[in-house]
């Protein structure tokens, strides 16, 4: 029992991030009609704002410090970041150490931009013609932000931990009456699933709960008629792909503790969600929510050793494995809608 | 002639010279010149030229022909050669059972994947195809080690039985691939004042089977299979509604596109034996996209020019350092030369998948038809619009 439940808590991690993109990747897909294979760069990105932020905080000027010699008998030069000297030592050791939290505010109007600047630069262009060909230029626009990422931050990965208090573990086990130290999970990738169901709640109910989002999935619903109303459609599905061009960008920000970013993850992830949102039903936004956590939780249990003995390799190909099959069983995914995608 | 008409048999004949003069054609400049670097005629890169070309004509006889993008097509160009490599392993170190054997095994995954994928079509085509590659790198790269090498790859060892061969040579070392003893990686060299032009045994072998693939490729492009499939790309539905299955059709052309695919991958393990988990990545995948679309779809000539084209840039590119440019611009003003050089830095060396990016992005931009469609609209702006009539060595996309 405690281990399904650790497996369960394992797969919600990852399960949250699929899920933040494949949302994001759906929500354009769904208004804009475009399918997007930048959308992983998005990610990168986002985790990449918390990389710059943490730079920008951790920039230090050298004072000498006359009173300590370093171990070759010269006087010691000491590195002060500039936020601790603007704002006290231990607020800017805070805002340091909060450097990715932080990253949330810092991301959020970048990430708008970027979504913004990709749609009336680039996407625009491409709602008229073939699928393919808006697969092909988005997969280029993703090589060109992958690339320019790696110019500047190279190709190693960067360590960009927690605040301080999320470091440790929390003993799951103990607090729901099992012994204590069977499950521990660490708090931040509990943080991480917090996050996501706060941003997965908060899409949705922008959607359901605002004249905005009444009128966005009246666009979604019926793009032409909406438009002959007199709304200016284009303009909010531009703002929609900014806003899932942010969501992205969060789901890379908070990533960053969990797993060190580098210029390829954005690719790694991008392929997985595409899966998931296949698996989910093209066009259904809660289908790619759904099937972000089951693939997540899905993985994770194929991850278990008594699994992996009895079928090697498994915790490798379980999502492809899964998508296939509901590919080829049930074409239109957990909870497509009709008409959506189809041929 | 070979039941070609004439146009095709020029297309041809000029594919034939060029390939066969390529150690001439690439090193237009003398050796130890400074513009020597941009020189192609050394065997591996030409190797590769050819190679990658086979790999481009399958891919467009698929994508070109019947509209279905696959993702995955890289995966049988890695069972290609990890098939050769076995057979180097098991049999000996001749190529031609390796390469037979690559085809084989790519063609059979082929009808395996072909026939799921193909229940699809569009973006989910893709992504299954996708999906399926993925799935073999991962097991190529984790479970099936014994098989394939795992991280470190399939590699030849001196233990290998090899029954028709020696499992050493004399000296004691691991044997090379060879073609009845003519060794692949065995070249001679030229010297004509100051040019030196390298003749490359594995590259003429590779360039001979590039030139029957595209002779294969031409037929099926001009043959009613052919037409069927731009039918299936231009509409399907009315396909079926003529009362013709699309299915066979297109699993047919997977298959095929498939096996040039494996070929191209025997081919690789016969210029270097060994094989690697990495040559089926989903980037491998998007490579030869890349070279299709640049090249231009749909064309006979095009996926060869575009994979000529990438390979020959990722080299020089490569190969450029900022030294080179402070060189190139030394008769600008200092300050505007260190300006320059600074612009142009991050495309260059590291930096050639950026331009590769960018340059893809424009070209889907702006010239869906890729280099063969730059060079048709060169043409007419040059002489004018009668020149349509006399075009003869490219051919119009397939709409």
């Amino acid at each position: 029992m405690d281990a399904i439940i650790l497996q369960i808590l394992n797969g919600l991690d990852k399960g949250s991030a699929y899920a933040l993109i494949a949302l994001g990747l759906t929500l354009i897909f769904g208004t804009l009609g475009v399918v997007n294979f930048a959308h992983g760069a998005l990610f990168m990105i986002g985790a990449f704002c918390a990389v710059t932020l943490s730079k920008i905080l951790n920039l230090s000027f050298e004072t000498i410090d006359p009173n300590k010699t370093d171990f070759l008998g010269n006087p010691l030069k000491v590195k002060t970041p500039y936020v601790e000297s603007w704002f006290g030592p231990e607020t800017g050791a805070a805002l340091i150490d909060w450097s990715v939290p932080l990253a949330i505010l810092f991301s959020i109007p970048i990430m708008l931009l970027v979504g913004v600047i990709m749609e009336r630069g680039l996407i625009k262009h491409f709602y008229k013609r073939e699928h393919a060909d808006q697969i092909l230029v988005t997969f280029g626009l993703a090589i060109v932000l992958q690339e320019i990422i790696k110019y500047y931050f190279g190709a190693n990965p960067i360590p960009t931990p927690a605040p301080d208090a999320f470091k440790g573990s929390f003993d799951f086990g103990a607090a729901i009456g099992f012994d204590p130290n069977t499950i521990i999970y660490p708090y931040w990738r509990l943080v991480y699933f917090m996050f996501s169901v706060v941003i997965i709640g908060g899409v949705f109910a922008f959607l359901q709960f605002t004249t905005f989002g009444m009128v966005v999935r009246a666009g979604m619903a019926d793009r032409e008629t909406v438009g002959l109303l007199g709304i200016d459609i284009d303009k909010r599905f531009t703002i929609m792909f900014g806003l899932a061009a942010a969501v992205a960008g969060l789901a890379g920000v908070m990533y960053t503790p969990i797993n060190s970013p580098n210029y390829h993850m954005g690719m790694d992830f991008l392929v997985l969600s595409f899966v998931v949102v296949v698996v989910g039903g093209m066009g259904s936004l809660p289908g790619a929510v759904l099937a972000g956590f089951l693939l997540g939780i899905l993985e994770s249990f194929a991850s278990m050793r008594e699994v992996i003995d009895l079928i090697p390799g498994i915790n490798q190909i379980i999502i492809y494995l899964v998508a296939i099959i509901i590919l080829l069983t049930r074409p239109r995914g957990l909870m497509g809608r009709k008409g959506v995608m189809e041929e | 002639m070979l039941g070609l008409n004439k146009k095709d048999t020029s297309l041809l004949l000029i594919v034939v010279v060029l390939t066969l003069f390529a150690p001439f054609i690439l090193n237009p400049f003398p050796e130890g010149s400074a513009m020597a670097q941009f020189n192609a005629g050394y065997p591996d890169l030409m190797q590769r030229f050819v190679i990658f070309g086979i790999f481009a004509i399958g891919f467009n006889i698929l994508f070109g022909l019947t509209g279905y993008l696959s993702f995955g097509h890289a995966a049988f160009l890695g069972i290609g050669s990890y098939g050769a490599v076995w057979m180097f392993k098991i049999l000996g170190m001749n190529v031609l059972p390796a390469i037979v054997l690559a085809v084989i095994v790519a063609g059979l995954f082929a009808v395996v994947i072909g026939y799921v994928s193909l229940r699809r079509s569009g973006i989910y085509f893709s992504i299954l195809t996708l999906a399926f590659a993925q799935m073999m790198f991962a097991l190529a790269y984790s479970v099936l080690t014994p098989i394939t090498g795992g991280e470190t790859g399939l590699q030849l060892t001196l233990n290998d039985p090899r029954i028709l061969g020696a499992s050493q040579t004399a000296g004691g070392n691991i044997p090379v691939p060879s073609l009845f003893g003519m060794e692949m990686r065995s070249s001679t060299d030229l010297e004509i004042a100051g040019w030196v032009f390298t003749f490359n045994v594995g590259y003429y072998f590779s360039a001979l089977i590039m030139i029957l693939a595209f002779y294969l490729s031409i037929r099926i492009f001009r043959s009613p299979f052919g037409m069927m499939l731009r039918a299936i790309k231009s509409n399907q539905n009315r396909l079926s509604y003529t009362g013709l299955n699309p299915r066979p059709y297109t699993l047919a052309a997977f298959v095929i596109s498939g096996m040039y695919a494996g070929l191209a991958g025997g081919l690789m393990a016969s210029m270097d034996p060994l094989a690697g988990a990495e040559r089926m990545q989903w980037t491998a995948s998007g490579e030869v996209v890349l070279m299709t679309i640049l090249g231009g779809t749909g064309t006979l000539i095009g996926p060869v020019l575009g994979a000529g084209f990438i390979k020959y840039f990722e080299n020089i590119f490569s190969k450029i350092n900022d030294n080179i440019l402070h060189q190139w611009f030394a008769f600008l003003p200092d300050g505007l030369e260190d300006f320059v050089v600074f612009i142009i830095h991050p495309f260059i060396g590291k930096g050639w998948h950026l331009t590769l990016g960018i340059l893809f992005m424009l070209v889907v931009i702006f010239l869906p038809g890729g280099l063969v469609e730059g060079g048709q609209r060169i043409r007419k702006a040059i002489k004018g619009k009668k020149a349509d009539d006399t075009e003869t060595a490219k051919t119009e996309p397939a709409e």
